[in-house]
């Protein structure tokens, strides 16, 4: 057993734009969504990508669980190839891959059926799976609610009744309702408020600790990102730009656009001054990204930067980076 | 003896509902001084946006104003006619919303939005106003302004339609300007050129700002004194430091200790439960059935504002007795 639980290979995808034509739709460029990118994650890590938005995250998400069809490139489970298997067309086969990778989005107020009880929401994967006999559901609904911290007595509610953070609950109930050894969580906190939040990152960090779930954490706060991962990617226009562990990317950040982007994150404490570099402009359009580096415009240190892609290489201790002029240094 | 420019006391909000009267605003008190940056900071519901609404008066229904008193440079405005409101607005006190898409008309074009507000207040000819439009659409940042005033709210992104909402909010030079979480729905990056454009601009107009924000970032960062509300009313009022150094209502030691750091991991504090409704809020102390040091005596009577320090007040019945994070000396 290899300790790479997810592995992504040279992945590709773009979305094509068509013009508005009378009878014809014309394509006439392509959204660079996500532009090759490889990364592992290890088992029973948190594994967290951060990035503003549209530099393709969730697009990201979306791939590993094929719930979108790739341009190009391969994600392994477990060393089994994700898109052959979903390709195969076998039912059966499908299934059992599902039930190992598991998502929790970011809105919880849009991601529960407001006309199914708890109960129904979370024993709809039994249902689906058939992993659990029906004279059981009860049973295990109850264990679930309480591993999330509600009570058994929510069983019988509807979604309506619950504050966000409750709801985030429910939803990370259900996804755990089929024994996953992979959750993506796309944004899980952004939507609920502060005082919430850290309930639902510890309970994030506490279900880890306890059933051994593998993380892909997915956020624009590197925050909370620091807090739970334990290393981090950042993406940059469709591309990884930087990949470390989290502390020491926080400490010694290579990549000009990761330095910024911590930079421009304000510390909740008036005694900590920093140096601050406020990056000019703003990202440039996916469709058509900057030529060699995509940061290259907006870069303070950029110099022949157009000529070629900087590729991702490791700097020692698996801290990889994409940038020209950390190499030069 | 600094000046205050605005002067809020016992100010009540309430929205009357079909479900009951929601207490969004209940007694609220602060004031402002001239040339500030007040930060009001507050989850959803705590009453922030409702109380800079209400300086405005434009709480929208079934919400009213039933009680308090809003004094701008001295005068009620509450006691204000709706003429003389209308020139205050937009001419003096100025707001900029969280959500520039929504908060830009989409069917006029930028400048006719922005040299709407400057005829309304200023008594200047067509050529004069298009040349403020451009002018102050430069000082915010926005390149090609006079090309880009013809354009529409779709065709900006939304750190520059932010841009040109701070430049009608500051066309007609107000005194006061509320920021109501102007960079909530914006990128890293893209907040931190418009927290530096705000506080560049402050600068120039020696404008007072009132910040509001959930985020204790921002606070740390943009301001110089804070007031914190839960529920619809004030827990503490105090300078920024002392805040974050000698936090007084359990609240506020809360929620500093529930917010993750981007310098340092820690162990985040849960605040147990949930943000309380405020149809039927808590009785007494309205935090008190989220709190560790809660007493009898919190859940039966509603704490006053006490002085704790200089420029420092604490809405706690217990405040004495508890000892929360640092020490309890003052800076000076």
């Amino acid at each position: 057993m290899s300790s790479e639980l997810v592995k992504l290979r040279n992945l590709i995808k773009y979305f094509p734009v068509y013009s508005r034509g009378v009878l014809f739709k014309k394509e006439v460029g392509v959204v660079h969504a996500v532009d090759n990118i490889s990364f592992d994650i290890r088992r029973k890590e948190t594994f967290g990508l951060v990035g503003e938005s549209g530099c393709g995250k969730t697009t990201t998400a979306r791939l590993i669980l094929n719930l979108i069809e790739p341009t190009s490139g391969e994600v392994f489970f477990e060393d089994e190839n994700v898109f052959e298997k979903f390709r195969s067309a076998n039912k059966q086969e499908k299934l059992r891959l599902r039930r190992k990778m598991q998502l929790i989005f970011q809105n919880p107020y849009g991601s529960l059926d407001p006309r199914m009880t708890v109960f129904d929401i979370i024993s709809e994967p039994f249902a689906i799976h058939k992993h659990v006999p029906k004279k059981e559901w009860k049973e295990r609904v109850y264990k679930l609610l309480e591993l999330v911290g509600l009570e058994e007595y929510h069983a019988e509610r509807y979604p309506h009744e619950f504050s966000g953070g409750q709801r985030q609950r429910i939803c990370i109930a259900r996804a755990l309702a089929v024994e996953p050894e992979f959750l993506i969580a796309d944004e899980p906190v952004s939507s609920l408020d502060v005082s919430i939040r850290a309930q639902i990152l510890n309970l994030l960090v506490d279900l880890q600790k306890r059933i051994g779930l593998t993380y892909l954490y997915i956020s624009h706060d590197l925050s909370s990102v620091r807090q739970i991962s334990h290393r981090v990617a950042v993406m940059y226009l469709g591309e990884i730009v930087e990949l470390a562990d989290t502390d020491e990317l926080f400490k010694e950040p290579l990549h000009p656009y990761t330095d910024a982007l911590i930079q421009a994150v304000p510390i909740p404490d008036p005694k900590t001054k920093r140096m601050k570099i406020i990056l000019p402009g703003e990202v440039p359009s996916p469709i058509n990204p900057p030529e060699g580096c995509r940061f290259r415009p907006r870069c303070p240190y950029a110099k022949e930067c157009k000529e070629d892609t900087p590729k991702l290489v490791d700097v020692g201790g698996g801290h990889l980076v994409a940038c020209h002029n950390v190499l030069a240094r | 003896m600094v000046e205050s420019v605005l002067n809020i006391e016992g100010l009540k909000t309430y929205f009357f509902t079909e479900a009951g009267v929601v207490k969004a605003v209940d007694g609220i008190s602060f004031n402002l001084k001239k040339g500030e940056s007040l930060g009001l900071v507050g989850e959803s519901g705590s009453g922030k946006t409702v109380t800079a609404l209400s300086v405005l008066r434009i709480v929208p229904k079934p919400g009213r104003i039933i009680d308090g008193k809003v004094e701008y440079n001295g005068e009620d405005l509450l006691k204000k006619t709706e003429d003389e409101m209308r020139r205050i607005r937009g001419g003096e006190i100025a707001i900029i919303f969280q959500d520039p898409s929504s908060s830009l008309n989409p069917v006029y074009s930028i400048e006719s939005q922005l040299s709407d507000v400057i005829r309304a207040h200023q008594n200047v000819s067509k050529d004069e106003t298009r040349e403020k439009v451009i002018e102050i659409l430069t000082m915010v940042g926005l390149p090609e302004a006079e090309t880009r005033i013809n354009e529409y709210p779709h065709q900006f992104s939304g750190g520059m339609k932010q841009r040109v909402a701070i430049a009608r909010a500051l066309a007609c030079e107000p005194t006061l300007l509320f920021a109501d979480e102007p960079t909530t729905n914006l990128d890293v990056t893209i907040q931190a050129q418009v927290l530096d454009l705000l506080n560049d601009l402050k600068k120039k107009f020696g404008m007072s700002l009132v910040m509001i924000t959930h985020d204790m970032g921002i606070i740390a960062n943009m301001t110089t004194r804070v007031v914190v509300l839960y529920a619809g009313s004030v827990c503490e009022i105090a300078r920024t430091h002392d805040l974050f150094a000698y936090p007084r209502h359990p609240y506020t030691e809360a929620l500093l200790a529930a917010v993750p750091r981007l310098d340092m991991r820690k162990t985040l504090r849960v605040i147990p439960g949930n943000i309380p409704n405020l149809i039927e809020p808590p009785s007494g102390c309205r935090f008190h059935p989220r709190c560790d040091y809660a007493t009898e005596t919190c859940k039966k009577v509603i704490p006053v504002l006490e002085e704790v320090g200089p420029e420092h007040f604490v809405a706690c019945h217990e405040w004495r007795n508890i000892r929360l994070k640092g020490e309890m000396t003052h800076s000076e």
